[in-house]
């Protein structure tokens, strides 16, 4: 299909300019160049959205049925994924615990940027000591290490689905509130906002008008870098135990059940791994594209 | 005579960009003699930077060149190989880039900057090479020039870099050498010495092709012009014969556009100005604004800055004048002089150390920001870059409409009605209103600017560099613009510009600045006729001297 839609683009091409064999090349190179990352990516955000939604369309199997004389088997043509040790169809977990995972990965994104869109306006726009207790406060939290940020929360209210939300937004936040108040103050600083202060224009004005529009533009594209970068970390907390509890399974909580047979059942571990690393990779393509559309719109 | 140093005949530069073919000069020819200057003059885009690459290979992977005849000391060139051309270029041709900002490598020493061309076709020793840049630089006139070799590009002023360039340019004694805009963002007193220098090259036997948009550069230095647009040669003859009785009515246009202190008064671009900005009574400030007094009076400005070492300097000292209803002030002075400081302190958008600004009567500079946004109305600006001033995302309708006081123009309709209405006094129709600046010419920005600083009906419009960025005769319609709108509106100008000539064409009175002080101030007449100031007397004896009449005679 895509094959003949080349050619006939290769024809026509070649029908217009003069000089056929070059222009084959740049038809063919163009073809090339489409950004076929980018539909991969579309694709499976349409898959992954339909498994949070309506999951049992996609399963083979009920996710939480016990088959002990089945358990343990490699991946196959029954099992796709193989099965856990109590003879769960992995493929079917994996599924399941779409919506789980990516609600936590979207939340923990939406709570970091919410917080970072705040520190960082007050610590770029806020009057002088307010806006330095801010900015002072972004750079502590910025140093302390995400992971010791996290664990502290889920001490205070053990672990949950929502701690792990707020934990891992909290941690992502400080680096956005930097990003942000980077931005902020450069569209302060930008001519046009001068032309508008000697329009006359009041400081209300202007910030709504003027610096807020311009700097939180390429917030879109953060926000999709940022649901990869969450779903990892949300993973990586559930791994150690500090996230959603079994028999949920999440994604997280799967790598975590499957510590245990790593030398057995290798793919206990590597499948629910690569969901988690092609998810992110889905996040940051779509995130990237943006980025550069927006980019180009500007121009 | 013998034969040309540089011969090319129907010269053609053609790119091919995403399979189409497009063709940036078309048909150049010319020959150059033995200590003769050719110069080709066009406004951007003209192709005369195309040709001079062209000329020594350099015109790009993309770029497709044909000639009929293209030869370098009689010897054919257009089969060269990158190599052959690098042989070629240093030894025999020398090229002095367009900017010495960029062109010189941050990282690397002036002195190993000037020797790359020496090292690379393998000159002499290392000994004899240093020894050899250091007599260049000083040729090119760079003062204590084995300190200099030593220091880095960003420790040196522009045109102590652009002397650095040249005299990379110079380095293997090539008996061609290309200059394009070699005195382009410099200042003034710089500009004459850098074209003293090349003068000198001339004397001393070297061919020179020089490309330049100033007509006024170029006629100090061409023996031969070349006049282009679009790829095309319009005009071509001997200097006094293009300079003194141009044929092609671009080429007069040219001439003509160039602003003096003799051109006041009379119009610079054979371009009408736009019927609505002649007599339009919706340009003239608010009532409330007419006044006897001053419209701005600036009393003992000053203003000091921290650089990053710590040390102060003063931007600003002790700066004083009147500027009254209609009139226009124009402030002169080079880069670091504080013009442009001093803009900013009349237009409250920089707080003063000391000194008074009174607007319109009522004191401007000693309240708050909240209580100075109402007279804000009275006093516009237009900047050097209109494209960074405006917000990115707007178009020209919501950045005029935006401008339009909302206290006087209450609906929607009638702010676009307004809008509209700005276009017209600027020459731009309404098709403009939903196109983006990007997207819009210099010439549009700059007009859009200027309508959007009228809007407010302003007493007083600060054009900081308002022209500085335009070409030649897109400046002149611009310039006769605002004339025009002075003349029908009684709006004053403080206009601020480093182009004597600018100053010399709009400005009732001059004020000349330099290092944060004004050393001279009087009317036009005086200022260039008989400067007192020592300054200011180097200061007019670096304008290139532009009389097309005397260049005709010359011959």
């Amino acid at each position: 299909m895509t094959g003949t839609a080349s050619t006939t683009s290769t024809a026509a091409t070649a029908a217009a300019a003069p000089t056929p064999p070059a222009s084959r090349r740049t038809a063919l190179s163009r073809w090339a160049r489409r950004p076929w990352g980018l539909y991969a990516a579309i694709a499976f955000a349409g898959v992954l959205a339909l498994a949070a939604v309506a999951p049992q369309l996609l399963a083979t199997h009920d996710p939480l049925a016990l088959d002990y004389p089945h358990s343990l088997h490699g991946p196959s043509w029954a099992n796709w994924f193989g099965t856990d040790e109590s003879g769960r169809d992995l493929y079917s977990r994996v599924v399941f615990g779409a919506r789980e995972s990516l609600l936590i990965g979207l939340g923990a994104a939406a709570v970091g940027i919410v917080l970072a869109l705040l520190l960082g306006s007050l610590a770029a726009l806020a009057v002088k000591p307010a806006a330095v207790v801010v900015d002072r406060l972004v750079e502590i939290l910025f140093t302390f290490p995400a992971l010791l940020l996290a664990l502290l929360l889920i001490a205070i209210s053990g672990p949950s689905a929502v701690t792990e939300i707020f934990a891992v937004g909290l941690g992502t936040a400080p680096g956005y509130a930097r990003m942000i108040r980077g931005q902020i103050l450069s569209a302060k600083r930008s001519a046009y906002v001068e032309a508008a202060t000697a329009l006359g224009h009041s400081r209300r004005r202007i910030v709504f008008a003027h610096i807020l529009p311009n700097a939180l533009r390429p917030l879109v594209a953060v926000f999709a870098l940022s649901v990869g970068q969450s779903i990892v970390w949300a993973s990586s907390l559930s791994f150690l135990g500090l996230g959603v509890a079994p028999p949920s399974s999440e994604w997280g909580a799967l790598l975590d059940a499957g510590r245990q047979y790593i030398v057995q059942a290798g793919w206990l571990i590597v499948v629910p791994g690569l969901v988690i690393v092609a998810v992110a990779l889905t996040a940051t393509t779509i995130g990237r594209h943006l980025q550069s559309a927006l980019e180009r719109g500007e121009k | 005579m013998s034969a040309p140093r540089l011969k090319v005949e129907n010269l053609h530069v053609a790119f091919t960009a995403g399979g189409r073919r497009r063709e940036v000069v078309g048909g150049v020819s010319f020959e150059l003699a033995a200590g003769e200057c050719v110069a080709i003059v066009g406004e951007s885009g003209s192709g005369k930077s195309v040709t001079a690459r062209a000329l020594v290979g350099l015109a790009g992977r993309t770029a497709r060149v044909d000639a009929e005849v293209l030869e370098i000391h009689a010897a054919d060139v257009r089969g060269f190989t990158a190599r052959q051309w690098q042989r070629l270029r240093g030894l025999e041709v020398g090229f002095i880039l367009q900017d010495a900002l960029v062109s010189l490598d941050p990282l690397r020493r002036v002195g190993a900057e000037v020797g790359e061309a020496l090292r690379l076709h393998r000159w002499g020793t290392r000994a004899s090479r240093s020894a050899r840049v250091i007599e260049l630089l000083t040729r090119v006139g760079v003062p204590r020039a084995s300190a200099r070799a030593r220091q880095r590009p960003d420790q040196l002023s522009g045109g102590l870099r652009q002397r650095a360039l040249i005299a990379s340019a110079i380095a293997l004694d090539p008996d061609i050498v290309i200059a394009d805009e070699p005195t382009t963002a410099l200042d003034v007193t710089v500009q004459a010495q850098v074209l003293s220098e090349l003068e000198g090259m001339k004397r001393r036997g070297a061919s020179l092709i020089l490309i330049s948009h100033d007509l006024s550069v170029v006629a100090q230095l061409a023996d031969q012009i070349l006049v282009m647009r679009a790829g095309e040669v319009l005009e071509q003859g001997s200097a006094a014969q293009v300079l003194g009785a141009p044929v092609h009515e671009y080429t007069r246009a040219l001439i003509d556009a160039v602003p003096t202190e003799h051109t006041r008064g009379s119009r610079l671009s054979p371009v009408p100005v736009p019927e609505a900005a002649l007599g339009a009574p919706a340009l003239a400030p608010a009532p409330a604004s007419a006044q006897a007094g001053p419209v701005l009076e600036a009393r003992a400005l000053s203003k000091n800055f921290r650089t990053p070492d710590g040390s102060i300097t003063r931007a600003v000292d002790d700066v004083s004048f009147d500027l009254g209803p209609g009139e226009t002030l124009g402030i002169v002075g080079e880069s670091g002089s504080g013009k442009s400081t001093t803009a900013r302190l009349v237009l409250g958008l920089e707080s003063l150390d000391s000194g008074t600004v009174r607007l319109l009567g009522q004191d401007w500079s000693g309240i708050p920001e909240r209580a100075r946004r109402p007279l804000r109305r009275r006093i516009s600006v237009v900047s050097q870059d209109p494209l960074s001033s405006f917000d990115p995302r707007w178009n020209v309708e919501r950045i005029l409409v935006d401008a339009v006081p909302r206290s006087e123009y209450r609906s929607t309709a009638a702010r676009k009605a307004r809008a509209v209405e700005l276009l017209g006094f600027v020459g731009l129709g309404p098709e403009v209103l939903p196109r983006f600046p990007l997207r819009l010419s210099g010439g549009q920005r700059q007009r859009v600017a200027i309508a959007r600083a009228l809007a407010p009906r302003p007493s007083l419009i600060v054009l900081d560099e308002a022209v500085s960025a335009l070409d030649v005769t897109v400046q002149a319609q611009i310039l006769d613009l605002l004339v025009a709108v002075q003349a029908s509106s009684g709006v004053s100008y403080l206009f601020i510009s480093h182009d004597l000539g600018v100053i010399g064409h709009l400005s009732d009175r001059v004020l000349v600045m330099k290092d944060g002080v004004v050393v001279e101030t009087g009317e036009p007449a005086e200022i260039f006729g008989n400067p007192q100031h020592p300054y200011t007397r180097e200061l007019i004896a670096s304008i290139p001297e532009f009389d097309p009449a005397a260049i005709a005679e010359r011959k």
